[in-house]
């Protein structure tokens, strides 16, 4: 049965994205996509308590078995995935529609939703997929979605954020292609497991390195890793910011998991880590990111810009993670996966309400708002503290498990920059906090006529907030699904 | 093997396709990181692609193989009037017809973006644009 519903978890979001066109009604398309993203949660739900333990759920596409057809395949990091995916959706999708893309009339609202449907089947597919060329094709689907959805932003600069973002992503799509076409050369064979059972990766077979070098410079784009970042701060500022978190919470997530998967499934550990020691530049790119963008975070005067500069910087710590490559640590920068992606959707959406009640979220703009919206504050603080790793919060769990990993594996220097590099973001967090409730608005722009965000636009926040420290408090879901994961991809299976 | 020698035997002719698509990336890559117009970085992205393409098309290539049409007659071993038929991969080429349909809506997609910002800044030329988000903030 629940290998049958399985497909489902792609094709619902993918037809009902047409259904939303033809239909041109918006409040029917937000409550039809908001019923379908509570399903494709719901099946993700299901698949995720099914494979616990080390379950594995295939579907075959037409009935044609693998190697030769196309193979959907849930184990227990594809469903962590998923579920996590379908949970960010649902939240930034019950978000109040009033926090929607500014430049989008009503009656247009229809195609919006269309494209964020687009986006999620295409993220989903990502996650889902046993076929290398298959992620190719879900990679583009979700990255010319969301493309569409950062050129709604409000201002002027979307558009050229979003084109300077397609550019790069198309790079990064092209690499990846050349990577698989390489891998099919070396292989005949694009299911990936096939693929990880015939590749013997040796340091002499220059194309296996040169499809190794494409697909992690491809993915690497997608993921924003440290100097290939550059198009995300654009693109998260000038995003609608609904769009910003649904984007910050799950693409690069996903991006994430395809590098893990590349290098532990396809490629193996012993080859990627200790024949290749990519290790040896993945590391200092991490630290590098865990500082240059937390310091860049430090002097924007845009709480989106700063939020968007803090995510490079967590990104830095995923891949961190990644580099241990021992179970604590990449376990560490799984769970991170999951804690980042609720911390910093949450902020974006205490963005979308200040943004709302107040028009702005400069930073002079902020000054004396905690007062005048405790509740959205209060949020901030939350959030805030998380992305610090203040003990309690979802950011120390991570943090706590990377440093372990960094230890296992006797890098004590990274350990130790990796607790410097959390008062950076102490530093921008404090920033945002003072301004908040401690500076007292400027003569020209009194604060006095600002109210509190509408229900609408609280409650997912709040759901989010809350959902930072209720996992930094039990940490039996997210790190045992992570530390499965991530024994899972060690092993070379996925 | 010494350096010189790896440059020679790599530099071999039956590599020449290789060195094409090579060439044809980069071309197109140099368009999209050099051209300040918008619309010659889409003409360079799809250049990129192409070369892309082009890769998997060559990778199809069997050597003395002919079109992957199983002509009428044929045993199931794919033998025809008593000697065996080499067929090229056809894999490679369906593969790419979903990457060209990726390319075009790319594509498309650049181009309305490049229409809406010559509607937002009034120019097409990305330096000029910099120029007016400086001015306009």
């Amino acid at each position: 049965m629940i290998e049958k519903i399985l497909v489902l978890e792609v094709v619902l979001p993918l037809l009902a994205a047409p259904v939303c066109v033809l239909v041109r009604h918006p409040r029917f398309c937000r409550l039809f996509s908001l019923g379908v993203i509570a399903a494709c949660f719901a099946i993700a739900v299901a698949l995720l308590v099914e494979v616990r333990g080390g379950g594995v759920i295939s579907y075959q596409l037409g009935g044609w078995p693998p190697p030769l057809g196309i193979e959907y395949r849930v184990s227990t990091i594809n469903a962590y995935l998923l579920a996590l995916v379908t949970a960010m959706a649902l939240v930034v999708f019950s978000f109040d529609s009033r926090g929607g893309p500014p430049r989008v009339p009503e009656q247009r609202r229809h195609l919006y939703y269309a494209v964020f449907l687009l986006c999620i089947s295409g993220l989903l597919g990502i996650a889902i997929t046993g076929d290398a060329f298959n992620i190719f094709v879900f990679l583009e689907i979700s990255s010319l979605s969301s493309y569409i959805l950062v050129s709604l932003g409000g201002h002027r600069r979307a558009v050229m954020s979003a084109f300077y973002y397609l550019v790069m992503g198309t790079i990064g799509g092209v690499f990846f292609m050349l990577g698989v076409g390489l891998l099919y050369q070396a292989t005949g064979t694009l299911n990936l497991r096939d693929i990880a059972a015939r590749l013997e990766p040796s340091l002499d077979d220059r194309g296996t390195v040169l499809a190794l070098a494409l697909l992690v410079v491809g993915i690497s784009i997608k993921l924003a890793v440290f100097p290939l970042h550059h198009w995300l701060p654009n693109a998260y500022s000038f995003a609608p910011p609904k769009v910003s978190a649904f984007l910050a919470a799950t693409a690069t997530k996903v991006s994430f998991y395809l590098l893990a998967m590349v290098l532990f499934t396809i490629f193996g550990a012993p080859f990627v880590f200790e024949e290749l020691r990519l290790q040896a530049v993945l590391l200092p790119l991490s630290i590098l990111a865990m500082f240059l963008a937390s310091g860049a975070a430090i002097f924007q005067t845009d709480l989106r810009r700063l939020l968007a500069y803090s995510s490079v910087a967590q990104i830095g710590y995923m891949t961190l993670g990644l580099s241990t490559a021992n179970a604590t640590g990449l376990a560490g920068g799984l769970v991170h996966l999951f804690n980042h992606a609720v911390m910093k959707g949450g902020l974006f959406l205490v963005v979308a309400c200040l943004l709302y009640r107040v028009g702005s979220v400069h930073i002079d703009a902020l000054a004396g708002i905690g007062r005048r919206m405790p509740l959205t504050s209060a949020a901030l603080v939350i959030g805030g503290l998380s992305l610090i790793g203040v003990p309690g919060t979802v950011g120390f769990v991570s943090k706590w498990y990377l440093v372990s990993g960094v230890l296992e594996r006797g890098w004590t220097a990274a350990a130790v920059l990796i607790l410097l590099s959390s008062l950076l973001a102490l530093v921008y967090v404090g920033k945002v906090v003072e301004v908040l409730y401690f500076r007292k608005p400027a003569e020209t722009q009194p604060v006095d006529h600002v109210r509190e965000a509408p229900l609408g636009m609280l409650a997912p926040a709040w759901v989010l907030a809350v959902a930072a420290v209720f996992f930094g408090l039990t940490t039996d879901w997210t790190y045992g699904v992570a530390r499965e994961a991530a024994e899972l991809l060690l092993a070379g299976g996925i | 093997m010494n350096l010189p020698e790896a440059l020679v035997s790599s530099v071999g002719w039956g590599l020449w396709a290789y060195w094409l698509i090579i060439a044809l990336m980069m071309v197109g890559l140099y368009i999209v990181i050099a051209r300040d117009n918008l619309i010659k970085k889409v003409m360079g992205l799809n250049i990129f692609q192409a070369a892309a393409i082009l890769f998997y098309v060559t990778m199809a290539k069997v050597e003395g193989g002919t079109a992957p049409i199983v002509p009428a007659g044929a045993d199931h071993a794919g033998g025809h009037g008593g000697h065996e038929i080499v067929y090229s991969n056809p894999l490679p080429h369906v593969l790419m017809l979903t990457a060209i349909v990726v390319g075009v809506a790319t594509t498309a997609l650049a181009l309305a973006l490049a229409v809406r910002i010559h509607g937002d800044y009034g120019t097409s030329e990305e330096d000029e644009a910099v120029v007016y988000d400086m001015e306009h903030g």
